[in-house]
Order: structure tokens, then C-alpha cells, then sequence
């Protein structure tokens, strides 16, 4: 009878420890409880589990109990000792065994005062991660085989359970290691684009910082759109990188003081097609880049180039390319045209909605100047690119507003006006 | 004499009763050792631990009782755990916690006098 209650006794505690390990909660907390439920199984009136830490080759107790204030909580442990652990496994081991340990003969006082019994390694896939430490049982006898079976089961449950932690911490740390190098990596991408934005625009004179505003223009665009963080990073790289063609064009026909012949002109349209030969065997963290390159002169109405696509044929991040390209375009000096005025701009914009460009973006972009103009927003993207005189010209509030209101309504894939 | 039921605790200073609920594991096994210490920190030298709502004792419970055996003897205290139905009583005994408590029968009132 006494056997029968003993054996439900332990095997509960065996069975509350397992489900204990396997429930994912705070670890501290689930050392406790298992600490609870071990000393509990047998009535062992003290003990401890202690965790080792194979960088500083010590035991640091994790959980106590009744040992006690003058307990070391932490202990060192020598080369012989790991290995005498690692032949051991997780089997209890009698003190008066232990003995030979060098650990042992450190803290022989504070193991003799606190009558630890026995002390049980715990091992899982061939390392240390820790040992509990038992004082004497609550009815005096020593560690029967049976009740040593029961501590190393439960012992083996406990190892895993810190060496589930232990992989954790260690897959945390690999985490956080991964995400500073994938961080460091955007930057040398971000870092690479801008420069390459730079040697583009460093080709053309007249229309210095041209790639640069362009991948700005885009990305208020995609911002206006409601894109996320990365899509709308996606948006202003394919906006600093859209003429990387350029750089195989002549340097004479691009920096043209008027306006070039039927040959330059072929020779300047190639480098969509060029840029995209370019930009294609990168790995780019945004797909759409090298298309961006090669169809950001395509029209909806089907008039642009390289291959006269329309509308639906026209990548969505072409026609926000397009568009900031135009706008810069429009509003910066050329050496054989001056920047045109903002209203001019926006009524050119409006005009061209539905035929170069798609609505729903000229409402996104016109949506974001107005937000500036009224101060909806404190940002200040337009007049830095701008200039403050240029975007406050007379009239420009109500003229977009009225464009707006033109616009409203109007789906970029259903309104194309061929001549 | 305080009589402070919501807490499960009886007392005057000189000995106090507290009651297990019915099913004691760590959970509320930890409520009982933070009140039995409080109580023992307040002075307290009977201190009984009373059984009678108690159906289980697992073992968490177990080791949470062995905690205040422990620590009522750092104090110099007297620990009874009373009203124990006979199940928990054997189980005690099998573990040895008989050894360092005495279980008793009887009600909360019969005991503290029996040691004033």
C-alpha cells in the first residue's frame, strides 16, 4: 500500500515536471517549480539547481532552497571536474564519491553544513549544462537505487529545460547579430545607390542632383500611396538608379548645349535598355528596380520608349519613375529650356494625366504638395528640393485643389486618351 | 485575538493557524509559507497548519511544507499540522515529514491551548 502511494507520489511529480519543461513559460519560474516538484517527490529538505556557464567555467545557482544565505552561489570548476561530469551523465553521484572532485574540495565546508547528499550533473547532448544539488531526505534515510532512478529522471528533465533556455539565449544573440548585419548591409546597399546616383548625375552637368531628387520625388510619391518602409525604400532606389543607362551614353550628347540630332537621340533613348542590363544580375532587396530602369520613358498613351508599352503593360514603379522624372524635369533649368513655373507645372501635370501619366499618382503627388502648402504637414520636402519662392507662388493652393477635384474619380487603368 | 478569515489565518501573538486550501500545490502552497513566515517574523511560537479543507497534497506542496518546517525551526518555533485527513497523513508519514511535525486531530482552539 505505502509502495502504491509512494510510486503515484513520485510518478506525479515526474509527470508535472515533463509538462512543466514543455511549457514555454518564464524560465526562472520553471526552475522553481521543478525544484518544487523534485525536493517535493521524496521530501528532500534542501537543494538547488545551478546552471554552468561554459564561458566562465562556473556553477551559478539558479534556484535554492534551504541552503541558506552563506551558500556560495556560484562555483568554479576545473577541467577535471567537467570531464568527470561528462563520463558521469546525469546520474546522482553520492558525496562521499564526489569527493575526489577538486570542486568538491573548494566547497566540502559549504556542502557538509548544508548535509548535501547528492549532487546530480546534468548533461544533454554530450555537454554540462548544469547540477542539482540535494540535501538530506525529511525521513532521514539515505538515497535508496529506486529514489536515485526517480532524481535522475527528473534531473533529465530539468537538463533539458536549461538547455532549451541555453538555445535560446544562443539563438537570440544570432538574431540580434543577423539583424546588425543585415542593418550594416541596407546601408552599404543605400550607401552604394547613392553613390552610384551621384556618378550618374556627375555625368550630366546640367542636370546635377537629378537622380537624387528623382528617387525623392518617388519615394513622396509611394509615401502618398500609403506604402510600407521598404516599398517606399524600393520606390526612391528605383528613382536614384533610373538613369544608370546614362552612364554608357557619350558624355558630349548628354551634356548637349541644344538640343541633339536623330542619331544622339537614338543613342540617349538606348540607355533604358541599358540601365536594365545593368541593374538586372544585382540582387536587389526591391525587385522592381530594373524595371523602373528600362520603362520609365513608356507612356500610358503608348508614345514613350523603348518599347511603347501601355498602361497595364507599364510597371507600376515605371509610371511613379516617370513621374518624378518629369516633374524634375520641368522644374529644373535645362541648357536649352529655363524651369518652367510651378502653375504651368502642375496645369502640364493635369493635362497629362490619363495620356503620359497615371491620375491615381499625379492625385498622390499633387496630394502631397497641398499637404505641404496648407501645413497639413510640417515636413518640408517639396520647398527643399524646390525652393521656398517656388512652391509659395501665387495661386498654387487653389490650383491643386481644383486639379484635385479634376482628378478625383479618375482610375489610372481606364482612362487613356490616344490622339 | 485577530480572527482574519479572507487570508485563511487565525491568531493572537503568540501562536497563529493557518489554513490550506484543498488542494495545496505551489500555487497556493507559497500563499501558506509567505503567510507562516510573516507570521514567524511577527514572534509567533505555535504556529499550526491546518488541513481540514485539504483533499491533496502534491508535490510542490510538499516541498513548499518542508520549507516551513525549516523555517519554523530556524525561529524556534512549534509546528502542528492539524485537522490532516487520513490519506495526507500517510503520505506525510511516508515521507518522513512526521519526523520533524507533529499532526494532531484536533480543532485549531484545542491545540493552541494545549501549548500555551
Amino acid at each position: 500500500m505505502e509502495n502504491q502511494q509512494k510510486l503515484i507520489h513520485t510518478f506525479g511529480a515526474l509527470a508535472e515536471i515533463g509538462s512543466e519543461i514543455a511549457q514555454k513559460q518564464n524560465f526562472q519560474q520553471m526552475m522553481r517549480t521543478s525544484l518544487h516538484l523534485l525536493l517535493g517527490s521524496l521530501a528532500i529538505m534542501r537543494g538547488g539547481i545551478a546552471r554552468f556557464s561554459r564561458f566562465g567555467h562556473e556553477l551559478n545557482m539558479i534556484v535554492v532552497r534551504g541552503l541558506g544565505d552563506e551558500f556560495p552561489l556560484s562555483m568554479n570548476l576545473c577541467d577535471e571536474d567537467e570531464r568527470q561530469f561528462l563520463t558521469n551523465g546525469s546520474f546522482p553521484i553520492e558525496v562521499a564519491q564526489a569527493k575526489v572532485l577538486p570542486f568538491f574540495q573548494i566547497y566540502d565546508q559549504s556542502f557538509d553544513k548544508k548535509k548535501i547528499e547528492l549532487l546530480v550533473p546534468l548533461v544533454v547532448r554530450d555537454e554540462i549544462v548544469g547540477v542539482i544539488l540535494l540535501g538530506e531526505k525529511a525521513n532521514g534515510a539515505g538515497y535508496s537505487a529506486y529514489d536515485k532512478e526517480i532524481v535522475g529522471a527528473m534531473a533529465r528533465h530539468i537538463g533539458v529545460g536549461i538547455a532549451q533556455r541555453n538555445l535560446l539565449a544562443e539563438l537570440e544573440r544570432r538574431a540580434a547579430e543577423n539583424r546588425q548585419l543585415y542593418d550594416n548591409l541596407r546601408m552599404t546597399y543605400q550607401d552604394t545607390v547613392k553613390a552610384f546616383a551621384a556618378a550618374i548625375d556627375c555625368k550630366d552637368k546640367y542636370t546635377e542632383g537629378h537622380s537624387v531628387r528623382v528617387g525623392k520625388y518617388s519615394e513622396i510619391i509611394a509615401r502618398e500611396l500609403g506604402w510600407g518602409e521598404n516599398e517606399t525604400e524600393g520606390a526612391a532606389v528605383a528613382g536614384y538608379l533610373h538613369d544608370v543607362g546614362k552612364l554608357t551614353v557619350e558624355r558630349n550628347i548628354i551634356n548637349s548645349p541644344m538640343r541633339i540630332n536623330a542619331k544622339e537621340s537614338a543613342e540617349l533613348n538606348k540607355h533604358p535598355a541599358v540601365g536594365y542590363e545593368i541593374l538586372m544580375p544585382i540582387h536587389h532587396p526591391f525587385a522592381d528596380v530594373p524595371l523602373a530602369a528600362k520603362y520609365h520613358h513608356e507612356r500610358l498613351d503608348g508614345r514613350g520608349y523603348p518599347d511603347g508599352l501601355i498602361d497595364r503593360e507599364i510597371p507600376y514603379i515605371a509610371k511613379i519613375v516617370n513621374l518624378a522624372d518629369s516633374f524634375d524635369a520641368m522644374t529644373t533649368d535645362r541648357p536649352y529650356k529655363r524651369r518652367r513655373p510651378a502653375n504651368e507645372v502642375v496645369e502640364d501635370l493635369q493635362r497629362n494625366a490619363g495620356r503620359q501619366f497615371s491620375p491615381e499618382l499625379v492625385t498622390a503627388f499633387f496630394k502631397g504638395m497641398l499637404k505641404e502648402l496648407t501645413g497639413e504637414t510640417k515636413e518640408k520636402r517639396f520647398r527643399r528640393l524646390l525652393g521656398r519662392d517656388y512652391m509659395e507662388a501665387e495661386g498654387i493652393v487653389p490650383m491643386l485643389k481644383n486639379a484635385l477635384n479634376g482628378l478625383d474619380g479618375t482610375s489610372s487603368l481606364t482612362l487613356i486618351s490616344l490622339d | 485575538m485577530e480572527n482574519n478569515f479572507e487570508t485563511g489565518v487565525k491568531s493572537n501573538d503568540a501562536a497563529a493557524t493557518v489554513y490550506a486550501d484543498d488542494y495545496l500545490n505551489k500555487l497556493s502552497g507559497e500563499k501558506i509559507e509567505r503567510e507562516c513566515r510573516r507570521r514567524l517574523d511577527a514572534g509567533c511560537k505555535t504556529l499550526t497548519v491546518n488541513f481540514a479543507d485539504t483533499h491533496i497534497v502534491n508535490s510542490s506542496g510538499v516541498s513548499i511544507l518542508l520549507g516551513v518546517i525549516d523555517a519554523a525551526a530556524d525561529a524556534g518555533a512549534k509546528i502542528v499540522f492539524s485537522d490532516v485527513k487520513n490519506e495526507t497523513v500517510e503520505l506525510f508519514e511516508m515521507l518522513g515529514l512526521t519526523n520533524h511535525v507533529e499532526v494532531v486531530p484536533e480543532s485549531w482552539q484545542e491545540v493552541t491551548e494545549s501549548y500555551k
